[in-house]
């Protein structure tokens, strides 16, 4: 059985969330330069042109891409042929983000309780889902969530009679009611089915998809393009101030449901969408 | 059209101030957001002041990240300003002018800011490092135990913002 010690997790965690605040990821730029090149509003391409600007500086000048450096979500995946030694894992992985914070001048955004709201001043503890997969690798992802966007995301319970139009409704409900907050242009996770938390979960790990990569099921395929035609019709635009570039990307994950529900959760990210994934 | 203006300004500025002007903001503006407005507005229940005289001035929404050693300020977008829609109205009651985050507010902000002249600017979300380039100064001034969310007074040099909703109830966003 392999070992892994929970230093190597903890650096690991430490390196990826410095770098994922100061450098998006490839796909996410590539999201911005396209829709810069063909914005056809004149405040919705200035708008792009400093979001460009400002991807330069953060990597040149290590300042965060944007001050809300986000709640940390991990998604970590075990292989169940390793051990891992040392300490405990979840305190490995909020002690990485400690240093990550510390060390990357990163912002310290969370509160130890969500009525007394006092800031833990270390940005722990991070949400980390948990999958047991077969292998002998640890696969880490980090998408530290930024909560602008994070406040307009919803969850709709449906019925199975709603079916596929109702998914739509909602998806398009609640980037309408996102519009400026959730400062556009968006990258929208779906889940749809499962449980009232699975379908949630879903939806957040959808966002960690690298944009123009599509679900491997041809309806959902479809699905996610068009719902993202629809989105850019919408003319909410760069910042919500009107223009094609609402959304980058829609990106679905679906799962088996029970014979009486039709969860739908979207999970609305700003265009910084923030996922890095490294495998141990 | 692009227009220069020179912040803490009065209403006689706002109201020549229209939806989809392009403005840069240079001078002195108060940074706040959800825990210091929380504070500020208990500290007015309890007939005390608030750490700054707030007639004619100008708050950003705004919760840094932490500078590193020798610049101003790090990453300093904006928030998203509806949070404090449950605030805003008696500050701009007591001679606030001018308001800086992004996104929707309340129609009570938008009554408040009829009432007393105020201007609802938009700084561009999500571009914290291009912003901070534009703050030459950054002070904590209040609250300091909030950390990131203490009141700061900061110097900005042509600051970008656009007006999104004017002082006589236009807006930009539809």
């Amino acid at each position: 059985m392999r070992e892994i010690h929970t230093d190597t997790i903890t650096d690991a965690v430490e390196q990826m969330c410095i770098k994922v605040c100061h450098e998006l990821s490839d796909d996410m730029s590539a999201c911005l330069f396209d829709a810069y090149d063909n914005e056809s509003s004149e405040t919705g391409r200035k708008i792009l042109g400093q979001l460009k600007e400002n991807l330069d500086i953060a990597r040149s000048e290590m300042i965060p891409i944007c001050q809300d450096t986000g709640m940390v979500v991990v998604f970590l995946k075990v292989g169940q042929d390793v051990h891992i030694t040392g300490s405990d894992i979840t305190d490995a992985v909020n002690e990485g983000v400690r240093r990550g914070y510390a060390k990357g001048y990163l912002r310290k955004s969370v509160v130890s309780d969500p009525i007394e709201r006092i800031n833990t001043n270390d940005n722990t503890p991070a949400v980390i889902h948990y999958d047991i997969v077969p292998g002998d690798k640890v696969s880490i992802t980090i998408a530290p969530k930024g909560f602008g966007s994070e406040n307009m995301s919803r969850l709709f319970m449906l019925k199975p009679a709603d079916g596929i139009e109702g998914v739509k409704n909602a998806i398009i409900t609640a980037v309408k009611d996102a519009g400026p907050n959730a400062c556009p242009p968006m990258v929208v996770g779906v889940g749809i089915g499962g449980t009232f938390e699975k379908c949630a979960i879903m939806a957040k790990e959808a966002l960690t998809r690298p944009a123009g990569e599509h679900s491997a099921i041809g309806y959902v395929k479809d699905l996610e393009e068009e719902m993202l035609d629809r989105i850019n019709e919408l003319n909410i635009g760069p910042a919500g101030l009107g223009g094609r570039t609402t959304a980058f990307a829609v990106n679905i994950n679906t799962y088996p449901t029970h014979i009486a529900g039709l969860p739908v959760a979207v999970n609305i990210c700003c265009h910084v969408n923030r996922h890095i994934t490294r495998e141990i | 059209m692009d227009k220069h203006i020179t912040v803490p300004f009065d209403r006689s500025v706002s109201e020549g101030l229209s939806a989809g002007d392009y403005v840069y903001l240079t001078g002195t503006v108060y940074v706040a957001r959800d825990a210091a407005h929380k504070r500020m507005i208990e500290a007015l229940d309890r007939g005390e002041d608030l750490p700054f005289d707030i007639k004619d001035q100008t708050i950003y929404y705004m919760g840094p990240s932490p500078a590193r050693p020798g610049s101003i300020i790090g990453s300093a977008g904006p928030t998203t300003a509806s949070r404090m829609d449950k605030y805003a109205p008696r500050l701009m009651d007591l001679g606030m002018t001018g308001m800086i985050g992004k996104g929707k507010r309340t129609q009570e902000v938008r009554d408040a800011m009829i009432r007393s002249g105020a201007v609802y600017f938009a700084a561009v979300g999500g571009a914290g490092a291009l912003l901070s380039k534009c703050i030459t100064g950054s002070k904590v001034i209040a609250y300091d135990d909030l950390g990131t969310e203490a009141v700061r007074k900061l110097e900005i040099n042509d600051f970008p913002v656009i007006v999104v909703m004017d002082c006589r109830g236009g807006c930009l966003y539809n």
